[in-house]
């Protein structure tokens, strides 16, 4: 399986309204839909992330009851690693400074 | 008919009859088929399939579709075939024992094609608690027959996999 490279170095362009903090991390948040298994993302949860099983279910039980969960915080570069590892695997899954 | 997945000790076994393997197959080849399209030209599966990174920012969305839109194609292309290949595999009674490798090919093959079926039934959590009643004309009855089965085969298949992760409490048999 192989990994995309994110370019740390990738500019995006400067917009003078969208100030960015670089003390606010960057989460990780997955949605609900109807479509995938409870079991399915619990077991995505764990292998992706390493998480237990306690933590891995509760994740999912909030994407199913709230509707959202934020799943992993850190560097925006490893954000959208950590989207693009949840988009490979089917959920719905976006990344946004919190 | 199949059987559910289990986890033995050479790897995770299901069995499949020649209509059912049939049926994977045709839906894989449906779904390699759509992913030769652009996912931003509107297909609402392909849309589900390859969604928008970040939910705001349409620049940064685009940037990050363009980073990995590649990769994801292929693995998802890489899932499909994994499934088409390993149904040769089956033997006279329609048994199939996948390595871990392959068993994590079908799991994510299973769902993508879960997504693309229940994307375009238009599929809510409603539904499973309050099922489609007489007026649903026969073809979107039986997809919804297949999306039910789509769901129990890759159900069977997560529980084995959920066992076979370390801290599960559940070693191999």
């Amino acid at each position: 399986m192989t990994t995309p490279t994110i370019a740390p170095e990738r500019v995006h362009e400067s917009d003078p309204d969208d100030v960015v903090d670089p003390d606010r991390p960057w989460v990780t948040i997955v949605w609900n839909d109807p479509i995938n298994l409870m079991s399915y993302v619990t077991y995505i949860f764990q292998k992706l992330f390493g998480y237990s099983r306690e933590k891995a279910t509760s994740l999912m039980l909030d994407v199913h009851h709230k509707g959202r969960a934020v799943v992993s915080a850190g560097p925006r570069e490893q954000m959208e690693f950590d989207v693009s590892r949840l988009h490979a695997a089917g959920l719905w899954a976006t990344l946004q400074q919190d | 008919m199949a059987r559910r997945f289990r986890r033995t000790r050479d790897g995770f076994d299901t069995r499949l009859d020649d209509l059912e393997a049939a049926l994977l197959r045709d839906l894989a080849a449906d779904l390699l088929t759509l992913l030769d399209l652009d996912p931003t030209e509107g297909d609402e599966v392909l849309g589900r399939l390859f969604p928008d990174g970040y939910a705001d920012d349409p620049a940064a969305a685009a940037d990050l579709r363009e980073l990995i839109q590649d990769d994801l194609r292929d693995r998802k292309r890489a899932a499909l075939r994994a499934i088409s290949t390993s149904l040769a595999d089956r033997d006279a009674k329609g048994r199939l024992t996948l390595d871990a490798e392959t068993a994590e090919d079908w799991l994510t093959g299973l769902n993508d094609l879960r997504l693309a079926l229940g994307t375009r039934l238009g599929v809510t959590e409603q539904m499973y608690d309050d099922p489609p009643d007489d007026d649903v004309d026969e073809a979107s009855r039986h997809a919804l027959e297949v999306y039910g089965w789509l769901g129990w085969l890759q159900e069977g298949l997560v529980d084995a996999l959920l066992r076979s992760l370390p801290g599960s409490g559940a070693g191999a048999p």
